[in-house]
C-alpha cells in the first residue's frame, strides 16, 4: 500500500484523493464518501456514471453508509477524475481511510448479533419445553418423569445458549471485579451462572426448580438492550467520524526537483516545503518562504478579520489560506503543532471525565451488596431455622436468581437509546450514555461566540440588488470569505473573465468586457481611511466604485435560546477569543450580560476550571481549535458539525445545522432522560422488594420467576419510551 | 407420549435450522447496507441477487 503517489496537477481542495488509494496487487481501491444519495435512481446514477469512466472495473455504493467503494486495475485511473465525475453528478465526495472503516467497532457488533441470536434460539426453545412443564405444574399432569425429561432437554438447549451469549457480560464483569469494583454485569453473571447451575443441580435430583429459560431469556432480553445500544452508539460515531472525514486534510509537497506530490498528513516532516493553495487549511505549524496571502484564523483563536501574512511570518497549523498561493516550511510535524498542547490539555480532561460515575454504576454499587447481604442472610436464616443445608442454599441462590437485575440493567440503556435516537434524528450526534447523563447535570451554559453564537462565517448587511449582480462575477471567483458570501447572495450565475487575484487586496478581472475590481479601498481606487475588514469595495472601469458591508450573522434564534435556557434556571455567558468590541455587539443581540473577550485557549480551559472548582457544572458550546481544551474539561461539552475536528473529538455531543435552539432541546432531552432512569430503577427496586422476600420465604417457582423478571424488564422499557414525550409544549 | 420422540427432534431441527439461517444471514453481508438492498431489489439492472459468501 503505497501512501504517496505524483501529482501532474494541482489538487482540488484539501483532501487529495491520492493518498487514500489501496494497492493489492494489480488491484487500486478507493473510499469515497458520498453525500446526497438517497434512493434507487441515485444509486444507479452514481454507480453508471463512476463504471463508465474508462479503466473503472467496479463502483459499488452502500447507500446505509452512504460509501462508495471504486476499483480499478494498473495505474489507468486518475482518483482526482472519480470525485470530478461525482461532482458533476452532483454528488459531493470525499475519500476517506478504508483500512480505518474496518475497525473493531464491527467486530464487536458482530459478536453482539450473533450472541443475540442464540439467545433468541436458546430461550424461544427452552420456552418449547418450559411452558407444558408450567402448565403441568399447574394442572398436576405431568408426572415426575416427564418434567424431569423436560428439564433435560431444556438443560441441553439453555445452558450452551446462555454460556455462549452470557461471554459479553462474564468478560466484563470479570474485568471490573480485577479493578476491584462490581458493575452492574457482576450480578447478572452471577445469577446466570447461579441459576444454571442450581438447575443442573435440581434436575440431577429430579427436583422442581429449574431456571434455565430465566436464564437464557434474561440474557436475550438484555442482549437486545447492549445491541441496540451498540448500534446507536456506532451510528453516531460513524456520523461522527464521517462529518471529520469531510475535513480530512492531505499536504502538498514540493520535491527537490520542484514537483509536487502529495503526503498524508502525518508523513509530512519538519523542513519539508509545502505548497497551500487558496481553501486549503494549514497542516502544520510553518513559515511562510514565498507569496502573500490572508489567513482565516477564526477557528484557532476565534477571531473573525483575516490575517495578512506574507514570507517570513510563522503561521500555525489550522488556518485556513484564502487569497494567495503560498510555499512553507514545515517547523513541527503534524503532532507537534500548535494543536499539541490543545491536545495535552484535551487529555486531561478526558480523564477527569472518565472518573464520572455512571447512574446505572452508582445504582449498582448500592445494590450489589445488598442483595448479595441478602442473599447471605437468607442462608443463614434458614439454616439458624433448622432447614437442611442443600435447601438453605437453593433459597440463598433463588434470592440472587430472582434479584438479578435484568429490570436495572436495561433501566439505563432503554432510556438512553431512546432519547439518543430522538436526538440523533435533530441531528445531534450523543458519543456516549455518560454525556447524556452529564448533560442532564449542568447548571450553566458557556458559548464561544464565534461559529456558535455567530454562523462564523460572514453575510452581506444590505445592499442595492442591481450592485450584488454586478459585483458576483468576480466575487464568484474568489475564496475570500466575503466574496463568497457575495456570491451565495447573488445565486448561481456567470463568472468574470480574465480574473486574477491579487493577495491581500482583492480580485480584479472583466465583467461584461469592462475592467472590474473587487477587494479593499485602496485596490479599487476609493479614498475612504476608515476601512474596515468587513467591508468590501466594487469598482468598474468608468464609475465610482461602491461599498458593500458585512457583519457575522447572529444565528436566527441565538436570543431565543438564551431565553429559554434562562428560563430553564441555568446562567447564560460567553468565552471568546475575538475582540471586546465585537463579543460585546453580539452578546447584546443575543441578550447575554455576563462575557469575557480577548482569551487565550488556555485561558479559556483555565475559567472553566474555576466554575468547577467553584462548584457548577458548566455546559461548553464551542466549535474552534481554541475551545478544544475548555470542552474536555467542562461538565458537559457540545460542537456544532461545521467545528475543528479537534472540538467534535473533544465534545460529548456534536449537533448539525443552523439552529442553536438544539442545545436547548439537547437539555431538555437529557433531563427528561434521566427523569426516566430513576423512574425505572424506582420500578426495580420495587419489583426487587416484593420478590426478594417471595424468594427468601422460599415461595418463587419457575413460572413466577419467569413472569416477574419478563415483566419487570417490559415495564422499564415500556417507560424509556416516553423519554421526549412532551418537549414541544417548552 | 411416543409422539414427542419424532416431534421433539423435528422441532429443535427446524430451530437449529433457523439459527444456521441466521448465521449464514449475517456471514454473507446481508445485513451491511439494508437501505441499498431495498431499493436496488426494485431495478433488474441494480439487483445483482444475493451476494456471493464471504
Amino acid at each position: 500500500m503505497a501512501l504517496t503517489g505524483t501529482l501532474d496537477r494541482p489538487p482540488h481542495g484539501a483532501a487529495d484523493p491520492v493518498v487514500f488509494v489501496r494497492e493489492t496487487g494489480e488491484d487500486r481501491q478507493l473510499g469515497l464518501l458520498v453525500q446526497g444519495a438517497r434512493c434507487a435512481s441515485c444509486l444507479a446514477k452514481i454507480e453508471n456514471g463512476v463504471s463508465a469512466l474508462p479503466g473503472v472495473r467496479q463502483a459499488r455504493m452502500n447507500l446505509t453508509t452512504g460509501k462508495l467503494s471504486v476499483a480499478w486495475r494498473n495505474h489507468d485511473v486518475e482518483p482526482a477524475l472519480i470525485v470530478e465525475a461525482l461532482a458533476r453528478l452532483g454528488y459531493p465526495a470525499v475519500p476517506f481511510d478504508p483500512a480505518e472503516a474496518v475497525s473493531r467497532e464491527d467486530a464487536e457488533g458482530r459478536r453482539l448479533a450473533i450472541a443475540l441470536g442464540v439467545a433468541g434460539f436458546g430461550a424461544a426453545n427452552a420456552m418449547m419445553f418450559s411452558v407444558p412443564v408450567w402448565a403441568g405444574l399447574l394442572h398436576q399432569e405431568m408426572g415426575e418423569g416427564v418434567r424431569t425429561l423436560f428439564y433435560w432437554l431444556t438443560a441441553l438447549i439453555a445452558a450452551p445458549c446462555a454460556l455462549f451469549a452470557g461471554t459479553t457480560f462474564f468478560q466484563s464483569a470479570w474485568a471490573s471485579l480485577r479493578k476491584g469494583r462490581a458493575n452492574m454485569d457482576v450480578p447478572i453473571s452471577i445469577g446466570v451462572l447461579l441459576a444454571i447451575g442450581v438447575s443442573l443441580y435440581e434436575t440431577a435430583i429430579h427436583g422442581r426448580h429449574a431456571y434455565f429459560d430465566a436464564a437464557v431469556s434474561l440474557l436475550f432480553l438484555l442482549l437486545i438492550g447492549r445491541y441496540l445500544d451498540h448500534v446507536l452508539r456506532a451510528k453516531a460515531r460513524s456520523a461522527a467520524r464521517d462529518l471529520l472525514a469531510m475535513q480530512a486534510a492531505t499536504a502538498t509537497r514540493l520535491t527537490r526537483e520542484g514537483a509536487m506530490e502529495s503526503v498524508a498528513l502525518r508523513d509530512v516532516a519538519v523542513g519539508d516545503r509545502l505548497v497551500i493553495l487558496p481553501g486549503d487549511r494549514l497542516p502544520v505549524d510553518a513559515e511562510v518562504e514565498e507569496g502573500e496571502t490572508e489567513l482565516d484564523v477564526s477557528l484557532l483563536t476565534g477571531e473573525t478579520a483575516p490575517w495578512r501574512v506574507g514570507a517570513g511570518t510563522s503561521v500555525q497549523a489550522g488556518a485556513i489560506n484564502l487569497t494567495g498561493r503560498l510555499v512553507v516550511r514545515a517547523v513541527a510535524r503534524s503532532e507537534d503543532s500548535a494543536v499539541a498542547a490543545i491536545a495535552r490539555l484535551m487529555e486531561a480532561g478526558a480523564q477527569t471525565k472518565s472518573h464520572y460515575v455512571r447512574l446505572a454504576d452508582r445504582a449498582a454499587a448500592i445494590y450489589v451488596p445488598a442483595v448479595h447481604g441478602v442473599a447471605a442472610l437468607t442462608f443463614v436464616g434458614w439454616m439458624i431455622a433448622g432447614l437442611a443445608f442443600p435447601d438453605a442454599l437453593m433459597r440463598a441462590a433463588a434470592v440472587l436468581i430472582i434479584t438479578c437485575p435484568c429490570a436495572l440493567g436495561l433501566a439505563a440503556p432503554a432510556v438512553q437509546i431512546v432519547a439518543s435516537g430522538r436526538l440523533f434524528r435533530r441531528g445531534v450526534l450523543v458519543k456516549s450514555g455518560a454525556a447524556l447523563e452529564r448533560l442532564a447535570e449542568v447548571d450553566c451554559v458557556v458559548f464561544d461566540k464565534t461559529g456558535v453564537l455567530t454562523f462564523g462565517r460572514p453575510a452581506l448587511l444590505h445592499g442595492d440588488p442591481d450592485l450584488v449582480q454586478r459585483a458576483a462575477p468576480l466575487a464568484r471567483a474568489s475564496r475570500h470569505p466575503l466574496a463568497k458570501a457575495l456570491a451565495s447572495q447573488a445565486g448561481p450565475g456567470a463568472v468574470a473573465d480574465e480574473v486574477r487575484e491579487v493577495a491581500g487586496m482583492g480580485v480584479e478581472g472583466l465583467v461584461d468586457g469592462r475592467e472590474a475590481r473587487l477587494g479593499r479601498a485602496s485596490f479599487v481606487g476609493a479614498d475612504n481611511a476608515a476601512d474596515a475588514e468587513t467591508v468590501l469595495w466594487f469598482a468598474i472601469e468608468g464609475e465610482t466604485p461602491r461599498r458593500l458591508c458585512f457583519s457575522d450573522d447572529l444565528r436566527v434564534d441565538a436570543a431565543a435560546t438564551v431565553r429559554a435556557l434562562r428560563a430553564r434556571g441555568l446562567a447564560v455567558e460567553v468565552m471568546s477569543g475575538d475582540v471586546a468590541p465585537a463579543v460585546r455587539q453580539v452578546c447584546e443581540a443575543a441578550g447575554i450580560a455576563c462575557f469575557c473577550a480577548a482569551m487565550s485557549p488556555m485561558e479559556k480551559a483555565a475559567a472553566i476550571d474555576a466554575l468547577v472548582a467553584a462548584g457548577h457544572r458548566p455546559l461548553m458550546v464551542g466549535d474552534g481549535l481554541n475551545d478544544a481544551a475548555a470542552l474536555a474539561k467542562a461538565h458537559a461539552s457540545m460542537a456544532p458539525g461545521a467545528a475543528a475536528e479537534a472540538s467534535q473529538t473533544a465534545a460529548d455531543l456534536v449537533f448539525q445545522g443552523e439552529d442553536l435552539s438544539v442545545v436547548v432541546e439537547a437539555i431538555d432531552i437529557a433531563r427528561a432522560a434521566r427523569a426516566r432512569v430513576l423512574e425505572n430503577f424506582g420500578m426495580a427496586a420495587i419489583y426487587n422488594l416484593v420478590a426478594a422476600p417471595a424468594a427468601v420465604l422460599g415461595l418463587v417457582t419457575p413460572l413466577i420467576a419467569a413472569l416477574a423478571m419478563s415483566s419487570s424488564s417490559l415495564i422499564v422499557t415500556l417507560n424509556a419510551l416516553r423519554v421526549g414525550a412532551g418537549r414541544r409544549r417548552a | 407420549m411416543t409422539a414427542m420422540i419424532f416431534l421433539i427432534p423435528i422441532s429443535l431441527g427446524l430451530a437449529f435450522v433457523g439459527l444456521c439461517g441466521f448465521l449464514w444471514t449475517f456471514r454473507s453481508g446481508q445485513y451491511d447496507d439494508p437501505k441499498g438492498d431495498a431499493e436496488r431489489i426494485l431495478y433488474d439492472h441494480l439487483d445483482e441477487g444475493p451476494p456471493a459468501d464471504g
